[in-house]
């Protein structure tokens, strides 16, 4: 690979967490590259972060327009082809809609908007963006949404168990109702992660509830590097 | 021009919890009798008279419907 790790940040119209994701990938010690919603390719990226806020202004569906954008073509493709892509939020959103990432975020069971910070369970250390935890650790990043309650059909969910693609679940009071407590999963190839927490805003104990986020971007640069 | 008429529904296994707040909100309101709420969406669109319901039903199922936790039934609206 190169010296530095070029992670793509794409901002789409209501994008809200683009410069945050950005400052993640800078304090990892990659280099963060801005795409724009419209772009029709990725700039020779490494890695691309679909970050959190209110693309299109979540309308019809969070993410159901912004997963046709013409920068996500080129997303797909590259995620097939093993690179490691992060959704964060509205982006975990995204790509579950695209279909990148199976089931559905829908209205939080207790219908309110819930922003606080979130004790987390890392179920597995073996993806992209996770191997600089311990498996089983607990960490403790924000949540913010309203819409971020996993549900997906209960085949699929058995799969994901038996497959191990839980990456992260709620630990105490679940902010949402999500399925077995589901805070992120992954691809089938582990290089594809969605979450709803936000890493990006937990990677400096000064601005953030811990620096338990900052792993996951450090993880992925560290998988670039083995690649 | 044919109006077509697209009604999107949460799947049954889904938990719609904002058909469950009109629901209670119903009860509140001293409107008894009424044992569930499902909350979707309606749509109505113009298309040209070369487009049939399997079109439609493509649109629907791509981008007004998301497959994994909604249905959608499809009628022509000036039938």
């Amino acid at each position: 690979m190169s010296a530095a790790g070029r992670f793509g940040v794409i901002t789409f119209p209501g994008s809200l967490d683009d410069g945050d994701a950005a400052r993640a990938v800078r304090r990892a010690g990659a280099v963060a590259v801005p795409l724009w919603h419209a772009d029709a390719d990725l700039h020779g990226v490494d890695a691309v972060i679909v970050p959190g806020g209110f693309s299109y202004g979540d309308y019809l569906r969070a993410g159901a327009i912004a997963r046709f954008a013409p920068v996500m073509g080129p997303v797909l493709d590259a995620a097939r082809g093993g690179m490691p892509v992060l959704g964060i939020c509205n982006g975990f959103q995204i790509l579950c809609e695209a279909g990148l990432l199976p089931g559905a975020l829908v209205r939080n069971a207790g219908l309110h908007f819930v922003c606080r910070d979130q004790r987390l369970r890392v179920g597995q250390a073996d993806t992209a963006w996770t191997s600089g935890y311990e498996p089983g650790a607990e960490i403790v990043i924000p949540v913010k949404h309203a819409e971020g309650q996993y549900v997906a059909h209960a085949d699929t969910l058995s799969e994901l168990e038996a497959d191990g693609r839980v990456v992260f679940r709620y630990l105490g009071r679940s902010p949402n109702g999500a399925a077995a407590d589901i805070a992120g999963v992954c691809s089938a190839n582990r290089r594809v992660v969605g979450l709803m927490p936000h890493p990006e805003h937990a990677i400096d104990e000064l601005t953030g509830p811990s620096a338990d986020g900052l792993a996951m971007f450090t993880s992925a640069l560290a998988s670039l590097a083995g690649a | 021009m044919a109006r077509f008429v697209v009604d999107v529904m949460p799947k049954p296994e889904i938990l719609d919890p904002q058909g469950q707040a009109v629901a209670g909100a119903l009860s509140r309101l001293g409107f008894d009798g009424v044992a569930g709420v499902r909350q979707g969406k309606h749509f109505e669109l113009d298309v040209d008279d070369g487009l049939d319901d399997d079109a439609v039903h493509r649109i629907a199922g791509t981008l007004l419907a998301n497959p994994v936790i909604e249905d959608w039934t499809v009628r022509r609206a000036d039938a």
